[in-house]
């Protein structure tokens, strides 16, 4: 096991170094890019070349990058005077921690229920209503699913608002429209999880001991089913955290996804850089979290 | 039947064994394709899907062609309308024939779509496919390096691929395909090597077949079903990260139309003609919608084991 | 002498895509007290049906009674509420699974599962749980139970698998225990242990068997009495003397036939019975066993036999027992025309 976790870890450290090495160079290879770009006044330029090392050879502004970020400098944006990309990005981590851990939670524990009901009633109309709002999440982009929640719940019947974050009600469209597809597709691999684990033998024998039908669900088949969800827990972090780009851009929400997006559209590189790199590694480690509890919760793969 | 209660004369005359009926073949043999293509036209659901794709397809093609606007032709007059005889879908934010634009979003969405899944199924079946064959060092190589690759978010890379390589159909297609070609690579790996160790692989091999044989011959009639359903099902995917990139401002160039460009030109107009956003929304879910079902019902039909409900 | 378990005319079918499959048809036989019965015949006769219907483990969707009554101390189980038998399955009557490998819940440890089947009997303290599971392992032979206990399914080997299995059915000290073929997945050396447990706890604990198999060398070593099921009826039964000494059916002389025993001599070829079993969505309206039989005439195919008695013991569905039948020179035939 432990050999295991480490492998894990070893390939994740090395993910992230090559991650922030295709950085390096594609920041050098961008059109008008940090250290050519005419919108720039002498000053930031010069303190620019001063940060990145211009005038020195290649390998020392390499070096002098990865000592950065190892100590999670990131310089400063270009289009925000005067602020550094830290600050921005702490100012609007909040924001994106708030709705997105929201949704994540919500799209798990909806998508479980869904996912169990669906297979519990299998053929039936619950079935098929379930079935149904999975194929939907997997089929239209978020953006649609949120531009679709914002006409109707706030333009045509004004129900809930949809720009900004000032109170918890705002939240609540943004957190829709982030988690359904996630929902979706937890509720999905959710049914066809538990679909095979009710056909199991182990089930039959549960029921031999005399077990009434809620405990053989409950102790023995949710127990099993469960599993599989922890293997895709990394990709769907992943799905809402790009979401994120999207939804908080048509929501108006000043979290990071918002400033990504706009830094991007305002060619302010060194805040792409910083923001690009700091996804990145937040998605290495939550694949690598989901591989290592895969490991621990399945006993089979446990011991070895 | 009724039971016959009078005995008949020759009711205890031995005959003995009866058993020409019960070897007789019940159904007539098909092949693997035909077999795969009657499935698939039981099932409605998937059948119709096929359809549909095939008609919006279509209509990519034709109406841009046939149509009496050009995608591109502003018209200060005429702006956000609603639907019309003369606009079917109404016309954009700039006066601009929807119907249009959005067929040649579709022209380019779909192609995107179709063509980033095809290569990368394409590159990743090669290398995954001679690398599980071969193994040895070359494999052990490959594995390791997509291990690391597959850490690597994709999306994040093609965003800085983009930024780097400018907008435009062509970088879309090879941001897409620089990361995405993993996924099958893996996959396709993981098969031949199952397959490689089944004893008709081992059979063909000791008749001395050459392995070039053996690769086209067997093993990759057996893994082509499972290819052909992963393609299908990662063009939905490719068709929405062109949306998604277009959406944020990294895919294709206006005036140039996608479906993405569309959706968030849509979203602005949400409060004054929302109709744009739903009707690109209906469009660029449905394409989806179906070529998940199709893959779906491709997936069950090519299934040799799977003989469902007969 | 009272029948512990009665089953009375059962018929089971299941519901599926392509039609009905009538399973079981007509099938009646009595379980006695303390002794070990066993239904013998190929895959696909109906005798793990019979066997899972008796505690309805059958898929409830798409498996239900045509018809019959399975009684069980007076009671009838098909019409029985579920809550009455629940308290019957794992506590009155225990189920032994055919496939150890499968049948245990691979993520929950083994003591737990075991104690599982008495825990809602009785509120019991859980030392003393502890200490039934403890007990009841030692007595199916599974050394150090108490780290045992604490472990999960897959460190264990089919055979220990097994005798959890077992374990688990007997700790609700039921009074009937039904095996469905305990030991056809396991090594041959490590079915002989089992069986030898299964014989020794059923005399030591008074419970009664029904261990259902297609190894006829199963049968003889272990059971009783002997059920000859074919296309989900029965054919034959008897004790086991009578069916292996005295076959009154041409199936079972089938069946004695191809199995080679320490007598059969070098050069002889094993006998197979020709063909296959019947479709059982439109089974045949005779004996279902006419098509394949060397002696089969024309009412065979035409009524299904009538119950013929040879003994106290020994019953058989045949028309060779008829007294119009030809006289045949390996088949038991009763004096014609005496007992039928």
């Amino acid at each position: 096991m432990k050999k295991y976790v480490i492998k894990r870890i070893i390939i994740s450290v090395i993910t992230v170094f090559v991650l922030t090495t295709v950085v390096f160079f594609l920041v050098r290879l961008m059109p008008g890019g940090p250290f050519t770009n005419p919108k720039m006044t002498p000053e930031v330029q010069k303190a620019m070349e001063a940060y990145y090392g211009l005038d020195k050879p290649l390998p020392v502004q390499y070096l002098t990058y990865m000592n950065n970020l190892l100590h999670g400098d990131f310089g400063y944006s270009m289009t925000h005077a005067n602020q550094s990309v830290n600050s921005i990005m702490f100012r609007a981590f909040p924001f994106s921690a708030d709705v997105g851990i929201r949704a994540l939670v919500f799209a798990f524990s909806i998508g479980i229920v869904l996912g169990i009901i669906a297979a519990l009633n299998r053929g039936k109309k619950l079935d098929f209503v379930c079935v149904l709002i999975a194929i939907i999440g997997t089929s239209v982009p978020d953006f649609i699913i949120g531009g679709v929640l914002q006409y109707f719940f706030g333009i045509k019947w004004g129900l809930l608002p949809i720009a900004q974050y000032k109170g918890f009600r705002y939240t609540i469209l943004p957190m829709l429209a982030l988690a359904f597809a996630t929902l979706a597709s937890v509720s999905r691999i959710m049914r066809s999880s538990m679909l095979e684990v009710i056909n199991q033998d182990y089930i039959k024998t549960a029921k031999a001991k005399g077990l009434n039908d809620v405990e053989v669900v409950a102790k023995h088949e949710i127990r099993n089913a469960i599993m599989p969800i922890v293997t895709i827990m990394g990709p769907l972090v992943a799905s809402v955290l790009t979401g994120t780009f999207v939804i908080e851009s048509i929501f108006a929400i000043p979290g990071m996804g918002k400033y990504y997006v706009e830094s991007i559209s305002s060619l302010d590189y060194t805040m792409v850089l910083g923001m690009t790199v700091f996804f990145g590694v937040l998605l290495v480690i939550a694949n690598t979290i989901t591989d290592i509890a895969y490991g621990m919760i399945d006993p089979r793969i446990r011991v070895r | 039947m009724e039971q016959q209660t009078v005995a008949l004369e020759n009711d205890f005359e031995v005959v003995g064994r009866q058993l020409e009926e019960m070897e007789s073949i019940s159904r007539p043999s098909l092949s693997y394709w035909q077999d795969a293509w009657r499935r698939i036209k039981k099932n409605k659901v998937a059948f119709f899907s096929m359809l549909l794709i095939a008609f919006y397809i279509l209509l990519a093609i034709f109406v841009p062609i046939f149509s009496p606007w050009n995608f591109a032709e502003q018209n200060a007059d005429d702006m956000n309308a609603g639907f019309s005889a003369a606009h079917w879908f109404g016309t954009d934010s700039l006066g601009r024939d929807l119907f249009v634009r959005a067929w040649m979003g579709a022209r380019v969405s779909l192609t995107i779509g179709f063509l980033a899944a095809i290569l990368n199924a394409v590159i990743g079946t090669c290398i995954g496919g001679l690398s599980g064959y071969y193994g040895g060092k070359i494999d052990m190589f490959i594995m390791r390096l997509v291990d690391v690759l597959y850490g690597i978010p994709p999306l994040i890379v093609t965003i800085l691929v983009m930024i780097v390589i400018g907008r435009g159909i062509s970088s879309l297609i090879i941001a897409m395909i620089i990361v995405g070609w993993i996924g099958s690579c893996r996959f396709v790996r993981g098969e031949v090597l199952r397959l490689k160790n089944q004893d008709y692989i081992l059979a063909a091999k000791l008749l001395g077949v050459p392995d070039l044989v053996i690769i086209l011959k067997h093993l990759i009639p057996n893994v082509m079903g499972l290819i052909i359903t992963n393609l299908t099902l990662a063009i939905p995917g490719a068709i929405f990260q062109e949306a998604f990139l277009s959406f944020i401002g990294l895919g294709i160039a206006p005036p140039d139309a996608s479906w993405g460009i569309l959706a968030k030109e849509g979203i602005k107009m949400l409060r004054i003609a929302p109709q744009q956003l739903l009707i690109t929304g209906f469009l660029i879910s449905t394409t989806m919608l179906a070529l998940n079902l199709f893959g779906d019902g491709l997936r069950d039909a090519l299934d040799p084991r799977y003989r469902g409900t007969e | 002498m009272e029948n512990i378990l009665e089953l009375n005319h059962v018929s089971f079918s299941f519901r599926t895509y392509g039609g009905v499959i009538k399973a079981v048809r007509d099938v009646s036989f009595e379980l006695h007290p303390g002794e070990i019965l066993g239904i013998v015949g190929e895959s696909g006769c109906g005798k793990s049906v019979t066997a899972q219907s008796i505690l309805r483990l059958n898929p409830e969707s798409t498996g239900f009674f045509e018809s019959g009554s399975i009684l069980y101390q007076g009671q009838d189980i098909v019409r029985m509420q579920k809550k009455e038998l629940r308290k019957i399955r794992g506590g009155e009557i225990g189920f032994i699974f055919q496939d150890p490998m499968t049948s245990l819940n691979p993520t929950m440890k083994i003591g737990k599962q075991i104690a599982e089947a008495i825990k809602k009997r009785r509120s019991l303290p859980k030392r003393e749980i502890v200490q039934r599971v403890s007990s009841i392992l030692k007595r199916v032979g599974i050394s150090d139970p108490e780290r045992r206990m604490k472990q999960y399914p897959h460190e264990l080997s089919g055979g220990m698998k097994q005798r959890i299995m077992i374990a688990m059915a007997l700790i609700g000290n039921p009074k009937v225990i039904i095996a469905d073929e305990p030991t056809t997945s396991l090594d041959v050396t490590i079915a002989a242990q089992i069986l030898k447990l299964m014989k020794k706890l059923s005399r030591e604990m008074q419970v009664s068997v029904i261990l259902i198999t297609h190894d006829l060398g199963v049968i003889a070593k272990t059971c009783d009495r002997v059920i000859v099921m074919y296309g989900g009826k029965i054919l034959e039964r008897g004790t086991v003397r009578e069916i292996f000494y005295q076959p009154a059916h041409p199936y079972t002389r089938g069946l004695l036939n191809s199995i080679a025993t320490l007598n059969t001599k070098k050069d002889t070829k094993l006998q197979p019975i020709e063909g296959t079993p019947p479709d059982l969505f439109h089974p045949p309206v005779g004996c279902p066993f006419a098509a394949r039989c060397k002696y089969g005439m024309h009412i065979c195919h035409r009524e299904m036999p009538t119950h013929c008695a040879l003994s106290d013991e020994h019953h058989v569905f045949c028309w060779l027992q008829d007294e119009k039948a030809p006289k045949v020179p390996d088949i038991f035939q009763q004096n014609r025309g005496a007992l039928c």
